[in-house]
């Protein structure tokens, strides 16, 4: 069953490959340039875990398979990289076998060997890959390499020069894995790489372009690839510009400022709330707005007070009004109200809306006195709540009207706004009795387990530590039962698979209310009046390779 | 002899400082600010009718007759803005922030946790400055080498980056010592930390006068007859130290308001919901380029309050302190 269900894949893939739009050699040239007010850390693909990062590493790195570069829906799509075609799979899931294709060379010169394979999967352990134990340890071996990372051998990973061939062993079948290969963590790097973070110097990698120089004060150069020649447009298709930089240092307004001139041609960070109108109306030509698979949510701590109560849980369900933080978010052309867990044109995500004003699925409204009465029975009335959020514009709003609820329904709210660096990680660092807090999620790929495994099982909930990305901390028997169901049958019926995960998420907002789910942002590029030929990925966002700028 | 020549110097020194003009426009303004802001719940509940602290972002008020809503989207375009000036003292005179409130509402109430932080933070510093200032001047010995190292240690710091490093750490933990429990969003926490990082700028001039006065005849004889230290203190130190002082407060004022400003503009001083005029600052920055009054306006007050303590200062430095010790240093 696991075959047939992978086999249905590859048919569309293999349709889809190559059908990438035809080059158009007269737009080939110039130098792109990109501006963010700061860099993205380290540039090492197998650490980073920025967007920012990610979305310039499609242009410069390559996996065994990746998401298709085509704008829409397709670019979910997985089709095969640097392998010849996707993998045959065997033994109900448990065994992957790809052809590594020949000829491709990284940007230094050296061929891509089946040793790079090896190699690169073994560093990811090695180089402590945020992932490493959530979704990579499922290769045989990958336990042992979580424990002891400096002499990971990997034996689930077998390769052969002879026939160019990579095997991969489970240990359990997984319907993600192609997914998890898809992302930048799987870029094969070559076997010399370094086994520790390489920082800010450039690791050679197989795609268009390479990284020239990185200075994470100043800028980032990107160069064409001397070796790079297409071998499947659809996986990594030709770039247009010569050069790519981007730039660090700027306030966002004086990017905006610098964009409208002319002097650079898009910016990564998002448009400063008193320039959407101006941007929006003036330069509406050169404004792209599409909706993102993410989620903008109040996780509630359900380990200590007052949200160890479901009553409280609801009444602040039934509180807040998601219209007032779409508002706050830059209105509806840039955000929806959302109920679920799951966002809407996702595998699995059904309409549905448990707190409600009306009785629909459709969110209504907030209903201030069920979430009173609420409140009263929970017995939890009048005690202190204090609501963490970032301290940028937005969030500080949307934090703050998150208070002004609270107390309207009975509760003593106070906002701990705390810098974008350090809030993400001491909301979920349970050391810090983090009651309520305002974050987002945006997907790693399609799939529903992205949100409801990743950010409601006990499996990611660690007491303690400030990697716990299961926020509120719900750790209940039932669901997780449930949550491995929905997986299994993921990898023989996905279509099944997908309803029991949309059923699951309205009984988890129904019986258990951990967030509240507050809306599903737009994201909005603005680029200068020269860039041409923008296409948008739902999986990595804008193509930068694809622009022109000639 | 005229009665003036029996005038205390106090009192010479305040009728000196009445006839200072600038001095006295300038005390003028800030009683009006103080005034303004002591009215401020007077102005949001019986003339605008709002409460200036709750988010406000779906309500609405009427205008001209019609249905206005206070953040309003844009009608082609995307984001929202809030409701600029109206002009009308009965409503949203200075438009609506980012939240949907009344800024000029804000702004009353804002001063007066400004003010209050400010005047608070002033006396704390001058207090315990004078206190540290006098002991170290006195007593001399260890007293004066602990008192003294405390100050150059405290010196040593540029005083912005340590107020921000005290407040980052104690705005998420609170102040946490043997019995001494102060929560993290208290505004005791702003008023301590500015008032410790400015008292060596106090507690240094102080304890110099008090090395010079230690050595005059009267102190000697003072000592010579057996007074006690506590009253040498309290009869003849701190009647020569209290001028200095009260030249000091002024000024110490300004800074601590520029200094609880600046923290509160940073997002590290007084936290939400309460209000300063740093704070609503900072609440417009975001709204500079469509809605440049939101910060504009408690920028002016900062300005003219803390023109107003300095021309103040400057006066009540010419009256109390003629021969300006201060300008030399000590």
């Amino acid at each position: 069953m696991a075959a047939a269900a992978l086999s249905s894949v590859a048919i569309i893939a293999t349709s889809a490959s190559g059908a990438g739009p035809t080059y158009q050699a007269a737009h080939a040239g110039g130098t792109l340039k990109l501006l963010a007010t700061g860099a993205g850390g380290t540039l090492d693909p197998q650490v980073n875990y920025t967007l920012q990062y990610w979305q310039l590493y499609q242009a410069t790195y390559d996996g065994l398979v990746t998401f298709q570069k085509v704008g829409g829906p397709p670019s979910f799509t997985i089709v095969p990289d640097l392998a010849t075609s996707l993998p045959s799979v065997a033994k109900n899931g448990l065994t992957y076998t790809f052809t590594l294709r020949k000829g491709v060379k990284f940007s230094n010169g050296r061929p891509v060997t089946v040793k790079d394979v090896k190699a690169t999967f073994q560093r990811l352990f090695k180089v402590s890959n945020p992932n490493a134990g959530t979704w990579y340890n499922v290769i045989a071996g990958g336990p042992a390499c979580v424990a002891k990372p400096a002499t990971c051998s990997l034996p689930g990973l077998v390769v052969n020069a002879a026939t160019n061939s990579v095997v991969f062993h489970l240990i359990h079948a997984d319907a993600e894995f192609l997914d998890q290969l898809a992302v930048p963590f799987g870029s094969i790097l070559p076997a010399a790489t370094p086994a520790k973070d390489q920082g800010s110097t450039p690791i050679p990698g197989t795609g268009a372009y390479k990284f020239a120089s990185y200075n994470p004060n100043t800028a980032l150069v990107m160069t064409r690839n001397p070796y790079f020649k297409v071998w499947n447009s659809a996986a990594q298709p030709q770039g247009y510009p010569n050069t790519i930089e981007q730039t660090f240092g700027q306030t966002v307004e004086s990017e905006v400022t610098s964009i409208e001139n002319g002097q650079a041609d898009w910016i990564f960070d998002p448009l400063p709330s008193d320039r959407l109108q101006q941007v929006s109306t003036k330069y509406a030509k050169y404004v792209h707005v599409h909706t993102l698979t993410a989620d903008w949510y109040l996780p509630m701590n359900m380990n200590i007070a007052p949200f160890n109560n479901l009553k409280a849980r609801q009444a602040v369900n039934y509180a807040v009004d998601k219209n007032a933080a779409v508002t706050l978010d830059g209105g509806t052309r840039l955000a929806t109200p959302t109920c679920t867990i799951l966002p809407p044109n996702f595998p699995g995500h059904v309409n549905a809306c448990v707190y409600n004003k009306g009785a629909g699925s459709v969110y209504g409204g907030p209903d201030l006195s069920k979430a009173k009465a609420l409140v009263k029975a929970s017995g939890t009335f009048g005690e202190k709540v204090a609501v963490v959020s970032q301290n940028d514009p937005v969030d500080a709003n949307v934090g703050q009207y998150v208070v002004s609820v609270l107390n309207s329904i009975g509760y003593k709210a106070t906002l701990k706004p705390l810098s974008q660096n350090i809030e993400f990680n001491y909301i979920q660092d349970t050391n810090n009795h983090v009651q309520i807090s305002l974050t987002q999620w945006f997907q790693d790929y399609p799939a529903a387990s992205d949100f409801i495994n990743v950010l409601l099982s006990c499996a990611n909930f660690h007491k303690g530590s400030p990697n716990s990305i299961n926020i509120a901390g719900m750790c209940v028997p039932s669901v997780d039962a449930k949550i491995h169901q929905a997986e299994n049958l993921m990898i023989t019926n996905p279509s099944a698979a997908n309803r029991l995960w949309g059923q699951l998420d309205t009984q988890i907002m129904a019986q258990q209310a951990p967030w509240v789910p507050l809306f599903n942002p737009k994201l909005v590029d603005f680029t200068s009046s020269r860039v041409g030929n923008y296409q948008f990925s739902l999986e990595f966002y804008m193509y930068v390779d694809q622009l022109w700028v000639k | 002899m005229t009665a003036r020549g029996s005038e205390s110097p106090w009192r010479s020194s305040l009728r000196q400082l009445r006839r200072n003009r600038a001095s006295m426009a300038a005390l003028g303004l800030l009683m009006f600010m103080v005034v303004s802001s002591l009215l401020a719940p007077v102005y949001a509940h019986l003339i605008a009718h709002v409460d200036p602290f709750p988010a406000n972002v779906q309500g609405t008020i009427m205008l001209m007759g019609k249905t206005v809503h206070v953040l309003q989207p844009s009608q082609t375009g995307f984001g929202v803005t809030p409701l600029g000036p109206t002009w009308r003292f009965s409503t949203y005179f200075l438009g609506a922030d980012p939240q949907g409130r009344d800024v000029f509402a804000r702004l009353l109430y804002g001063g007066r946790i400004s003010l209050l932080i400010s005047f608070s933070s002033a006396i704390i510093c001058c207090v315990i400055a004078a206190l540290l200032g006098m002991a170290g001047g006195y007593f001399g010995g260890v007293i004066d080498w602990i008192v003294s190292r405390v100050f150059d240690i405290v010196w040593a710091f540029p005083v912005y980056l340590l107020a921000i490093c005290l407040s980052v750490i104690l705005l998420t933990s609170g102040l946490n010592i043997g019995f001494i429990h102060i929560a993290p969003g208290s505004l005791l926490l702003p008023i301590l930390i500015i008032a410790s990082v400015y008292i060596p700028y106090v507690g240094r001039p102080v304890r110099g006068i008090v090395l010079t006065l230690r050595e005059r005849e009267f102190i000697q004889a003072a000592i010579g007859t057996g007074a006690s230290d506590w009253r040498i203190l309290r009869k003849e130190i701190w009647p020569n130290v209290a001028p200095t002082v009260m030249v000091f407060f002024p000024m110490m004022v300004a800074f601590n308001m520029l200094t609880e400003s600046a923290l509160s503009f940073l997002g590290v001083g007084v936290q939400p919901p309460n209000a300063t005029w740093g704070t609503i600052s900072n609440d417009g920055l975001q709204l500079l380029y469509t809605r440049p009054w939101v910060s504009l306006a408690p920028g002016i007050c900062i300005v003219l309050t803390c023109a107003a303590l300095n021309l103040l200062g400057d006066g009540a430095r010419d009256a109390f302190d003629p021969k300006a010790k201060l300008r030399g240093g000590a």
